[in-house]
């Protein structure tokens, strides 16, 4: 019988015909704040109801941190009301014991305390007695080294984006985070993509014909001539493009 | 080892087929066996600039759909040895073309040759990914004008993506540019770009180019390569740019102002 490459592969290694490797995901987290108000699914639903693409089938977990001194009876309602809505609650983090008992009831996942809600005295506690801090996690960043010619796109979705060689006029590049160009910049750079403003763009010489931070956007007109050509940083302040020569 | 080469622009109008039919005749004059293909399905020009539309009987798209020999299409050119042309059909449309049945001619002719140039379409439609998707090498023709420079740059980022060797992670289609249509004097007045803005954004090797010549036209209406106008300075370059191909190191020619005489300089103002 003749084996596939990968069954070759897995042949090889441990003999499994699985393999378990750790994966790092975004997921959505729900902060229950005050499951009580009236308004609470009302408000919840309308926001799905907002955005039904970018909600449908979408994994989401609960973070009970806010309400864990009080009872989990409303836990099950709103598993039950998000899965009505197509949205999948895959578990819960920040819970207290009552709480992660509920939460393994209705079939969700206990995740360890996720750092969104770290005002648990008691992990503090733990942390503290730890000697070596937890390593903060980078986000995948890519570096491109061919021209980006005309009607390409490249996209760094979740982190930096640095390119070593010209991006034409016509062509565009993105990034959740910063954008580096270190050759000319003729074309359309979007740094924070996802709404980061804090991100920035760096360029060896700038001709953009768009500059945009967070949605915020400047096209070549805009520009101060001055800086055409130029080595710049742009960023936001205020909530306005900012253009720097670097030094 | 036989090479394919296909010539393109992403623009029309620039000179591909005068290109395609000027380099391939150079490399068959230098002794190597060279096969152009005429792409553009349904405007078939490449027959005309050869001189052999009188001798066509079946075309390319008759090999690849109704079971023509490679060798019944094939037409030998009458001037030059080593050279030969496969016309195109005027009737049909680029639908006639399958990525299938292209390879499997292209294929054929790598055993018989030694350079098959392809002529492509203009445009970035399938007519045009046919004719780049099996090359090992591009020519880029682009005229000195920002358009031509843009549709340049396009076509040589679906190069880099879309093309055979990039599908397959091959090393990558080596590009050259050749620029046509130079105009040395209107160039210096400023109305056209230099060869240097031209770099600048597109920043690939140059194969050559070729200046701006009345001859190229009287060539083509003649249905002769400007190459075999020994008096054509256009006709020169392209040979240049036919050894550049080959790997010779030559200096570019036409770039620079020559050095004119005060005779020389009366006689061209009255010219």
């Amino acid at each position: 019988m003749k084996l596939s490459a990968a069954e070759e592969a897995s042949k090889a290694g441990s003999g499994l015909p699985f393999q378990i490797r750790g994966s790092l995901q975004t997921l959505l987290a729900l902060k229950i704040l005050r499951p009580d108000d009236p308004a609470f699914f009302t408000g919840l639903l309308e926001k799905v109801a907002h955005a039904p693409d970018f909600f449908r089938n979408a994994p989401i977990v609960l973070d009970g941190g806010a309400v864990k001194a009080k009872s989990p009876e409303c836990l099950a309602e709103i598993v039950e009301r998000l899965r009505e809505h197509r949205v999948v609650p895959v578990g819960l983090q920040n819970g207290s014991p009552d709480w992660n008992e509920a939460a393994v009831g209705l079939g969700l996942a206990i995740f360890g305390a996720g750092s969104a809600g770290g005002d648990d005295p008691t992990r503090a506690g733990r942390a503290g007695s730890k000697t070596t801090a937890t390593p903060t996690r980078r986000p995948a960043g890519k570096v491109i080294r061919e021209p980006v010619r005309g009607g390409q796109q490249v996209v760094a979705p979740d982190g930096d984006l640095v390119v070593m060689a010209p991006v034409s006029p016509g062509a565009e590049v993105a990034a959740a985070g910063h954008i580096h160009v270190y050759a000319p910049l003729r074309g359309r750079a979007f740094a924070g993509m996802n709404g980061d403003e804090q991100a920035m763009i760096f360029c060896e010489q700038l001709h953009a014909e768009l500059l945009s931070i967070a949605g915020i956007h400047q096209v070549s007109e805009e520009l101060d001539a001055r800086l055409l050509g130029k080595r710049v940083r742009a960023s936001l302040a205020a909530e306005r493009l900012k253009v720097e020569p670097l030094p | 080892m036989s090479k394919v080469i296909v010539v393109t622009s992403g623009k029309g109008g620039v000179g591909k087929t005068t290109s395609a039919a000027a380099l391939g005749t150079a490399l068959a004059l230098r002794g190597h066996k060279t096969v152009i293909i005429d792409f553009d399905v349904g405007l078939r020009n490449l027959d005309l600039i050869m001189g052999c539309e009188r001798r066509v009987v079946f075309d390319f798209i008759n090999v690849i759909n109704d079971g023509i020999r490679l060798n019944q299409a094939l037409i030998k050119d009458k001037r030059v040895d080593n050279l030969w042309i496969l016309p195109t059909s005027q009737t049909r449309d680029k639908d006639a073309l399958s990525p299938e049945g292209v390879e499997k001619v292209i294929e054929e002719l790598r055993k018989q040759f030694d350079y098959i140039i392809c002529d492509s379409p203009a445009g970035i439609e399938k007519g045009a990914y046919m004719a780049l998707y099996n090359a090992d090498e591009a020519i880029v023709v682009t005229n000195p004008e920002v358009s031509s420079v843009r549709d340049s740059d396009r076509i040589l980022g679906i190069l880099s993506s879309k093309s055979k060797r990039a599908e397959h992670g091959d090393t990558p289609v080596k590009t050259h540019l050749l620029l046509t249509r130079y105009d040395l004097d209107r160039v210096q007045r400023g109305e056209m770009l230099k060869l240097d803005d031209v770099l600048e954004i597109l920043a690939i090797p140059v194969l050559g180019v070729i200046p701006q010549c009345t001859s190229v036209l009287q060539a083509s209406n003649l249905g002769m390569p400007v190459v075999l106008d020994d008096k054509s300075n256009a006709g020169q370059a392209y040979k240049d740019a036919a050894a550049r191909l080959l790997g010779e190191d030559i200096e570019l020619r036409y770039v620079n102002p020559e050095k004119r005489g005060l005779v020389d300089w009366l006689f061209r103002r009255s010219a």
